[in-house]
């Protein structure tokens, strides 16, 4: 998974840290989500002394791009190809079997219900991580400098712990013979709670899940939102409220059209990154109850690595990656072309 | 502006009230891990530590190979970003500077590559490394962290460098710089914060990986600590005080640069060059 951030800084003003995404910041649109769509200012006027610098200075990425990216990918396709289980790769056989592992998969009731809980699985988080983080971001907008401070620090802390720690944090937290979620529900009132295994069925195993992928993401969102809000002239804001705009109108038609850019880059980073969450699902439900909580990366590699079916596990990621594309598709054509724009 | 005080007192309280909901996971693990055991299975749980006490920090540190798991995850992580690093800058330079035929190819691809779904090329990445004879080894981890995180730190540096106004790289070749000195005497330095900000993420990003290193690495003395945490509860159980201290140990690097680099990532870039 890439890393979650923009080039994020605490700013300092004052006594205030806000998280500004990209010191580039206010020049360079907002933030590397800002950055994929909106370049303001001149057109860049080309030094036109290139001949064959650009292309030296873009070899190493090149290579290691092909070398360590295109080439696996190249080779996932291959493997998909064959029937590699634990015989053929123990004695280095190579035995192609054409089109049969995706026969067996697109024809199989097990591939079409994964597949529909990672649509639902990323659709569900994908709209709380934006959601929330545009609430607060706003909020963030609104607070005294000292306030924000304190839940800018907290969502520092949570954007910033590694996923590897988190997902075995929010096991302890849901834990059910001495999880503090339980106990504090049970105080609360909610009795039933009191020792509840939210392994138990795959709702309450997703929600485990949802909650720690979005209390994670949020702060991505959050601040990039804030740091957009920044760069809106106040005049704007005034002459909408003059003309008796209320906050939700304000909303709609400042604040949006002004972060469109920075919207469609965050959906698009968050698509790709919740739909590939592989460590979350896999760590927090432990692949349980069985079957019920795979999304797409967790059956890849419950077949493949688990399973020791290793064309199956590439036929099935492959056809992951290719739904990622269509769905991806849509994104690449509005970005280039506001690269056209260059 | 002026707003009025029940809806500063709201908006305050919702503030705080999240604050807590954000910051909780991350103070209870730090909390569990001072817990001493039995306090952990009390009926009610404690949630400040009152009796606190470093035994499951040194249960956690007298694990066998405890000191090449750091080993592997820093040489791993830390090679894989300055690598990339290096890399990416000259892309960086070339995309964000000089106008090429195929410059927006290699954008497009960038962004392909970004979508690059490391957790599902598991498989062929595990085969590559095998017939390689390098599985249990760190140096391919290093290779695919820096590829993985690559992508990113391409587009991110790219935004940086085309925040530094041209005047000043055109200044500096009317003052007599050739191009490579323009470049380390002027943009050099005004991009040291990007560069920073930038391998912070992409250290965040090696330092959990967790779907390679998972099937690459398959005997302990080679684990990264991310891989270690994991194998953490089948290794010790429910002993959740351990496990939470070494997810705290585990997580403390990435904490601490956090905090270090977000206040020295910014000031430069937009304080002193404008001027210029």
């Amino acid at each position: 998974m890439p890393s979650k951030g923009a080039q994020t800084g605490l700013r300092d003003d004052g006594d205030t840290a806000v998280l500004v995404p990209g010191a580039a910041g206010k020049k360079a649109g907002a933030g590397i989500t800002g950055g994929l769509l909106k370049r303001s200012g001149r057109r860049s006027s080309g030094n036109s002394n290139s001949g064959a610098t650009p292309y030296l200075l873009l070899l190493p990425a090149l290579i290691a791009i092909l070398v360590f990216i295109v080439y696996p990918s190249v080779d996932e396709i291959i493997i998909s190809f064959q029937r590699l289980n634990a015989f053929e790769l123990i004695g280095h056989v190579t035995k192609w079997v054409g089109f049969d592992n995706y026969q067996s998969i697109l024809s199989s009731g097990t591939f079409w219900d994964v597949f529909g809980r990672t649509i639902g699985f990323t659709l569900i988080n994908v709209v709380l991580i934006m959601v929330g983080g545009t609430l607060i971001g706003l909020l963030l907008n609104r607070l005294g400098n000292k306030i924000r401070f304190v839940l800018s620090i907290a969502m520092v802390f949570a954007w910033a712990i590694p996923v590897a720690a988190s997902t075995t944090v929010f096991q302890w937290l849901f834990d059910e013979q001495t999880g503090v979620v339980d106990w504090s529900l049970a105080k609360l009132g909610f009795h039933g709670m009191a020792h509840y295994d939210w392994m138990s069925n795959e709702y309450s195993a997703f929600a485990v899940v949802v909650l720690c992928i979005v209390w994670q993401s949020i702060p991505f969102v959050a601040f990039n939102v804030y740091a957009g809000l920044t760069t809106i002239p106040n005049e704007l804001y005034e002459a909408a409220r003059l003309d008796g705009a209320g906050p939700f109108q304000i909303f709609r038609s400042v604040i949006f059209p002004m972060l469109k850019p920075f919207f469609f880059g965050t959906i698009f980073l968050e698509i790709i990154w919740v739909f590939g969450a592989l460590n979350q699902v896999l760590l927090i439900t432990g692949g349980n109850p069985v079957g019920k909580t795979d999304t797409l990366p967790v059956y890849a590699y419950l077949t493949g690595v688990g399973q020791q079916a290793y064309g199956m596990g590439a036929a099935i990621a492959v056809v992951t990656i290719v739904m990622l594309c269509l769905m991806m598709s849509f994104y690449f054509r509005i970005i280039m072309k506001q690269e056209d724009e260059l | 502006m002026r707003r009025s005080l029940a809806g500063r007192i709201t908006f305050n309280t919702i503030a705080l009230i999240l604050a807590v909901v954000f910051i909780f996971p991350v103070y209870w693990m730090i909390v569990t891990a001072l817990t001493p055991a039995k306090d952990l299975f009390s009926k009610n749980p404690s949630f400040f530590p009152v009796h606190a006490t470093f035994a499951h920090f040194k249960t956690v540190t007298g694990v066998q190979y405890f000191g090449d798991f750091w080993v592997n995850s820093l040489t791993a992580t830390v090679g894989a970003v300055l690598l990339s690093l290096v890399i990416a800058l000259m892309a960086a330079v070339a995309v964000a500077r000089m106008r090429f035929r195929g410059r927006k190819s290699f954008i497009l691809m960038i962004m392909i590559a970004q979508m690059a779904p490391w957790a599902v090329l598991q498989i062929s990445v595990y085969m590559i490394v095998r017939n390689n004879n390098m599985l249990n080894e760190i140096l391919p981890l290093l290779l695919f962290y820096m590829a993985m995180i690559l992508p990113f730190t391409i587009w991110t540096l790219r935004n940086f460098v085309a925040a530094i106004p041209k005047e000043l790289e055109e200044s500096a070749l009317i003052d007599g710089c050739n191009r490579v000195q323009a470049f380390w005497r002027v943009i050099f330095p005004l991009l040291a914060p990007g560069l920073m900000a930038t391998s912070l993420f992409g250290f965040i990003t090696a330092w959990g990986e967790y779907p390679l290193v998972l099937v690459l690495e398959q005997d302990s003395p080679h684990y990264t600590l991310a891989l270690w945490l994991t194998s953490f509860q089948t290794q010790f159980g429910n002993d959740w005080g351990a496990t939470m201290a070494a997810a705290t140990l585990f997580a403390i690097p990435v904490l601490v640069l956090f905090v270090i680099m977000q206040r020295r990532a910014v000031g430069g870039l937009t304080a002193g060059a404008v001027k210029g």
